[in-house]
């Protein structure tokens, strides 16, 4: 985490890409900046038990992950939807996790169930009381994540409510989202499942409560899949082709937990 | 005898180069500081115009056509340094004339440690206790949907800022000449005139000095603010809006920025510096009148 995060710096204030033509010893990805904490951790504990080779992380968003992948420009591009048909032609995609996201309200809130479709009407400002959704008569507070958050984008391309969000609270950590929601009895708001507290309580999606297997299993809606896209036709480095096993080892089950999304093995 | 003086010269010439060394390195750090900021400010402003940067109404940092307007923050900023100290200046000046002139020394012995305590507390656990205590209790008195906003910055930074203010206000009573006290009260005016018309308007600089020290605290406080003031990055057209100050801008953002987003926080920096610059100009300017005096 902490090698990837100063590899994240360099490549920012010094604007220089750092993904470059896999040369000896370094596995080079690009992409979803929403992925900096799985790939984070990944590489980390991949380059501990690896020590001659480095794993670099150039975070420039999905499409221009993608778009890296395509020209060679990477080992592999990171992106946080899933590839798009004509996309697909020269690129292979494979799932590495699923991101669920939960909506989380008041434990007095009376509301249990919310449809997707309720959801983006609810965010994007045009259902402003429970009462509307089946709840008591409160007007709703949103709280959301910063921008640049990969939560708020998760969830935001999830429920399309890209930049049309009319948020009351943009805080900057899950826990102040938990505590803030179980602070005020209108609050709504969102985080990965992974963080969800008893101090709060979480909403079925369609009647779909959110867990591991219905995530897994699709069922549940409010998710996204992390996708890692190589080129079709072009095997990977070695080194590359190990970390990308390593990812889907055993070994490395333990740290989708810590990165908080759900393996999709 | 000749050698002992030589070795007396030598300790004076090493400890004149130490202390030289690590006053050049305190002017370095300030300096690399200020140039850093300088360097990674102004590109952002360049590219996005000074004045759509400066006067924008309108943040959308990650947006598709990101919109890097940072007007609302320079009016959260000033709105709630105002706000802060428009509430702390009183509560803190008063505090102060009691405590110098009026206190037992019991009473005075036992809250001198506790203002010091308070400027001690770090500004984390302001918020925190912001968080849990005063938006909900705002939310409850007003009745509003929410609590978080500008109304609670102000308090909260208002309750930071009083230390600073009394203890400077407190020196600045003291520092005035026992005399025209004396002189005051021989002419036949009670205390509380005395203090007012005639140890007040002495220590007069002393205490603006006090309200700029004040002002430099709570336009730079960025943790507790983030944690009660919403960020969202609306005009703070009401007092229970929620908004965003300027330092929260950069610090909010920057763990997941990048690019020009990352450069226009850094412009935000450079704006709130100059901002704290020119504050500490006048401070400057404050102190010196009052060593003329």
């Amino acid at each position: 985490m902490k090698l990837s995060k100063i590899f994240t710096v360099l490549a920012l204030t010094t604007g220089i890409a750092v993904c470059t033509q896999a040369n000896a010893g370094t596995v080079s990805t690009d992409g979803s900046t929403s992925m900096e904490k799985l790939i984070g951790v990944m590489s980390e504990s991949f380059m501990k038990k690896n020590s001659d080779i480095t794993v670099t992380y150039n975070p420039t968003g999905s499409g221009s992950g993608i778009q890296a992948a395509e020209d060679g420009r990477c080992d592999i591009g990171l992106s946080s939807r899933a590839l798009k048909a004509d996309e697909e032609k020269t690129l292979v995609g494979t799932t590495l996790a699923l991101d669920g996201i939960m909506v989380v309200v008041n434990n007095k809130n009376s509301v249990k169930d919310l449809s997707l479709d309720q959801i983006g009407k609810i965010y994007r400002g045009e259902i402003t009381n429970w009462k509307e959704v089946g709840g008591a008569d409160s007007p709703i507070v949103l709280i959301g994540r910063e921008a640049g958050s990969g939560t708020r984008d998760g969830f935001e391309s999830v429920t399309g409510t890209k930049e049309k969000c009319k948020y009351r609270q943009e805080l900057t950590s899950t826990g102040d989202v938990i505590t803030t929601v179980a602070q005020n009895a209108n609050a709504v708001g969102y985080a990965s499942l992974s963080a969800i507290s008893k101090k709060v309580k979480g909403l079925t999606i369609g009647g779909v409560a959110a867990t591991e297997e219905t995530v897994k299993n699709g069922s549940y809606k409010l998710q996204r899949p992390f996708v890692l896209v190589t080129k079709k036709g072009k095997t990977l480095s070695a080194d590359a082709q190990k970390f990308v096993d390593y990812t889907f080892s055993d070994e490395a089950k333990p740290l989708f937990d810590k990165a908080g999304v759900v393996s999709a093995k | 005898m000749l050698n002992s003086r030589k070795k007396i010269i030598d300790t004076e010439k090493i400890a004149y180069w130490i202390f030289l060394i690590l006053g050049i390195m305190n002017v370095g750090f300030v300096l690399m500081i200020c140039v850093y900021l300088v360097l990674a400010g102004t590109p952002a402003i360049a590219k996005i115009g000074p004045i759509d940067f400066l006067f924008g109404r309108e943040w959308a940092s990650t947006a598709e056509h990101p919109k890097f307007g940072i007007l609302p923050f320079i009016l959260t900023s000033v709105y709630g340094t105002v706000g802060a100290i428009v509430i702390g200046l009183p509560l803190g000046f008063f505090s102060a004339v009691y405590l110098a002139k009026m206190a037992p020394k019991k009473v005075r012995l036992t809250v001198e440690p506790i203002v010091d305590l308070l400027a001690g507390i770090p500004s984390v656990v302001y918020g925190f206790i912001g968080m849990l205590v005063l938006v909900p209790a705002i939310q409850e008195i007003f009745s509003l949907p929410d609590g978080s906003g500008l109304f609670a910055a102000i308090i909260v930074l208002a309750i930071m800022i009083l230390p600073s203010i009394i203890k400077v206000s407190v020196t600045a009573i003291e520092a005035v000449p026992e005399e025209y006290e004396l002189g005051s009260l021989a002419l036949g005016a009670n205390k509380i005139e005395t203090i007012f018309r005639v140890v007040v308007p002495a220590a007069r600089s002393g205490i603006s000095a006090a309200v700029v020290l004040g002002v430099g605290r709570a336009i730079g406080e960025a943790m507790a603010v983030m944690m009660v003031a919403g960020n969202a990055a609306n005009m703070p057209y009401s007092i229970f809006e929620s908004v965003r100050f300027l330092t929260t801008a950069v610090a909010s953002e920057m763990s997941y920025s990048s690019g020009l987003q990352r450069e226009a926080l850094f412009s935000i920096a450079l704006t709130l510096f100059i901002f704290i610059m020119i504050i500490n100009m006048i401070l400057n300017m404050f102190l010196k009148k009052g060593i003329k005096r």
